[in-house]
């Protein structure tokens, strides 16, 4: 069992921190709604407050480690331009799509589509971060700000679901792959 | 709004979370016209690449979150300490939003 090194990074890109970033958006959704649910004097407020600051911080460096990892690692090995004739074009993802009518569409939908919407993630994430650390149980008495706030959270995971599809699929029918090989496990032949 | 608590006191001016929030639209929608131009405007294609082993989109990101973080410094620095008018800057930022995830689908993009 072993996997290349760039197969690796892709999956601690797609599978690490995009997927576990989707996964902490309905929680994030769930507690900036119950803001507005709280009462001044609720037992375990500032806690809870606590809790969802510091949800929200990890949601940002996942979001930002997702696209600076995808924009300046994995890109650059996907969109490879192969010497001139290269027959196999397996370490030329981008290629390899384009060669095909058939998977040309990954490319010109997916890519192109999740290499943008990608950002919208980090930036809307931050911003709904700066907002719970600023003004933390006080949103409960700001429901056009805790509103916006909630659509912002709801598009970046929007976002990260498109990402997060184009990903896989493109990862699928192209894989980004090549460099050292790391062996992880030696299985029995039979 | 319903969920609001009835006699509680907001304590923070409302200026920095309209700061943050529009800050965010105008980063977003930054994006989505960038994105655009860079596809349409060979000349600006060249120009967005700063890191060439990524291309343009290296050139289209980095330009975006540079706009969201200087909008973002410059209205916090305008209403940093008053209240501002919520629910049309929310609207307004919504619509940014909404305008740069529209330009980032290439089916839109493409008609440009």
């Amino acid at each position: 069992m072993e996997i290349t090194v760039r197969g690796l990074w892709t999956m601690i890109h797609g599978m690490g921190f995009g997927a576990l970033y989707l996964l902490a958006c309905s929680g994030a959704m769930v507690e900036l709604r119950r803001y507005g649910r709280r009462g001044a004097e609720e037992v375990g407020a500032n806690d809870r407050d606590s809790f969802v600051r510091a949800y929200l911080l990890i949601m940002v460096v996942l979001a930002w480690l997702a696209v600076l990892t995808g924009t300046y690692g994995i890109y650059p090995w996907y969109r490879a331009v192969p010497p001139a004739g290269t027959v196999g074009l397996a370490g030329f993802p981008q290629r390899l799509l384009l060669s095909s009518p058939s998977t040309a569409g990954w490319h010109s939908l997916g890519m192109e589509w999740k290499e943008h919407v990608a950002w919208l993630v980090p930036i809307s994430i931050t911003m709904a971060a700066g907002v719970v650390f600023r003004y933390g149980n006080d949103l409960r008495n700001h429901a056009p700000l805790r509103h916006a706030v909630v659509c912002f959270v709801a598009v970046s995971f929007f976002a990260a679901g498109v990402a997060g599809f184009f990903g896989a699929m493109l990862n699928k029918n192209a894989p980004v792959s090549g460099g050292p090989t790391i062996h992880l496990a030696r299985g029995e032949s039979r | 709004m319903s969920e609001e608590n009835p006699g509680a006191k907001a304590a923070l001016p409302l200026g920095p979370g309209a700061a943050a929030m529009l800050a965010a639209g105008v980063g977003c929608c930054a994006l989505g016209v960038l994105a655009v131009a860079t596809d349409h405007v060979p000349w600006l294609r060249g120009k967005m690449i700063f890191y060439r082993p990524t291309g343009p989109l290296s050139g289209v990101t980095t330009c975006a979150v540079l706009v969201w973080l200087l909008v973002w410094i410059f209205l916090e620095w305008r209403w940093g300490r008053r209240d501002v008018g919520l629910r049309p800057i929310a609207t307004l930022a919504l619509v940014l939003l909404g305008i740069g995830l529209l330009l980032t689908f290439p089916p839109v993009s493409d008609l440009f």
